[in-house]
């Protein structure tokens, strides 16, 4: 079948690709943008690690047909902070920080031991980063429920918990970021 | 998983829609947010030779409050109940429904119709459809809610006809609503489920609506538990009764008998928050 061409923004620059019509868009992120902070674990929709933001809402990569996104904004994990010596996609908007820095989000994941393997973090930092977005102050019990959609396997829960309260501290500003672990062994 | 290779169509209204679903008929799909059908079609437990995104048909979102009933495209997403204070202020059992629907992530990008369509027996818009007389639009005609749900997965909608709309009567009054569930995990399918709104006038119930998810391969309607409910019989009996009739099947995920009893509880607490003091 035809492939299309498929034209969008993702990480604030405009981007373009062809895809299968059957190609997910956390596939095409990965495999044609080269995107590949962006995990695909279940691909189907119930662990959470494809998570992007779609037009600003956070959503299932692989649960979106590429081309279903022409046109529309992307945000993925690279865009919530870029990575450290590479592509700068970030910067999305102008309090964003400079490559290599961490966001709230990530920085409290790091803190608090919210992640482990790491393979599920990209899909939490943006869920926490859009849950956070619209819930600036939350009870645990919404955290809980915010966390519901997305899946760790190795890390456990606490650790994540804890992260999303500390990235609550860190977004504030009321508290300043903890020096990452200088005397550390 | 990936799904099988199928041509994509985006139509911009929905006479471009329909004719592409009379062309292909059952070779066709119609897809909107995608978060059940994608992942069927991602586990290959179906597939379509054509699928049909309505996501570029503009004419299908939104919601209108018009007199007396709230008018929901079918497009619209389930977000929008959550959000939206319109949706709160005249149908209170949708506002209520809407953050039981699978995780914010999901709802985001669900729509309406698209459950109310899919009908799953465990999801809470077709039963808040049911308990509430809503009106299904399908083209030129349109089906009642107790019409439209046939059984698991299945509706009155032919491979050609599409969901467009789905208009929920606006009561007036004291209006209170509740959903509540049970669940393996939050988000997971509901055991059992129930969606009830209440009109209380002077202290008391006036008038009730009380349907039940999980326990049968439709949403169930609970007419003589809201009979009671508004004679003013115990809460406890009123929830008995919802569960009187029905005889769910043993799953792996629960025996009929667990349901049962579940949905008699989920009922009491449901009835606990909206009537209690």
């Amino acid at each position: 079948m035809a492939d299309h061409d498929v034209a969008l923004t993702v990480n604030g620059e405009p981007r373009r690709g062809r895809a299968e019509a059957r190609t997910t868009l956390a596939d095409f992120l990965r495999d044609e943008l080269g995107l590949t902070g962006t995990h695909l674990a279940c691909e189907h929709g119930v662990c959470g690690s494809c998570t992007v933001l779609f037009d600003g809402d956070a959503v299932r990569a692989c649960l979106l047909f590429a081309v279903q996104a022409a046109g529309h904004e992307v945000v993925t994990i690279e865009g919530i902070a870029p990575a450290p010596g590479g592509p700068d996609r970030g910067a999305l908007d102008p309090g964003a920080p400079d490559r290599g820095a961490l966001g709230p989000v990530q920085q409290a994941f790091m803190e608090c031991h919210g992640l482990q393997c790491g393979f599920c973090t990209p899909g939490f930092v943006v869920s926490v980063s859009a849950f956070l977005d619209e819930c600036s102050d939350p009870t645990d019990a919404q955290i809980l429920d915010g966390l519901s959609g997305n899946l760790c396997r190795c890390t456990g829960y606490q650790g994540i918990v804890a992260a999303v309260r500390r990235a609550v501290e860190l977004r504030s500003g009321a508290l300043p970021a903890a020096e990452p672990s200088e005397s550390r062994p | 998983m990936k799904p099988a290779p199928f041509e994509y169509h985006s139509p911009a209204t929905v006479a471009e829609a329909l004719a592409l679903l009379r062309e292909h008929g059952d070779d066709a799909k119609p897809l909107a947010g995608g978060q059940s059908l994608v992942p069927m079609l991602a586990l290959r437990l179906t597939r379509f030779a054509h699928l049909v995104d309505l996501n570029g048909v503009g004419a299908l979102a939104g919601v209108e409050l018009q007199p007396e009933r709230l008018h929901i495209g079918s497009t619209t997403r389930q977000r929008v109940l959550e959000r939206d204070a319109t949706v709160a202020a005249a149908v209170p059992l949708l506002a209520r429904a809407a953050p039981h629907i699978g995780h914010f992530q999901i709802r985001n990008r669900g729509t309406v119709g698209g459950s109310l369509a899919h009908a799953d027996p465990a999801s809470e818009l077709p039963a808040v459809a049911v308990a509430l007389d809503a009106e299904l639009v399908v083209g030129e005609r349109t089906v009642a809610a107790r019409d439209f749900f046939t059984g698991t997965w299945t509706t009155t909608l032919a491979d050609d006809e599409l969901l467009t709309a789905a208009v929920f009567p606006v009561w007036s009054g004291d209006v209170r609503a509740a959903v509540h569930e049970v669940a393996r995990r939050n988000g997971d399918f509901a055991l059992a489920g129930a969606a009830i709104q209440v009109s209380v006038d002077d202290g008391r119930v006036a008038r009730a609506a009380i349907a039940l998810f999980g326990l049968d391969s439709t949403p169930v309607r609970a007419l003589d538990a809201e009979a009671a409910l508004v004679a003013g019989e115990s809460l406890a009996a009123v929830a008995a009764l919802a569960v009187r009739d029905v005889e769910p099947n043993d799953d792996i995920h629960a025996t009929g008998a667990q349901r049962r009893r579940i949905g008699a509880a989920v009922v009491e607490r449901a009835l606990q928050e909206v009537c209690g003091g």
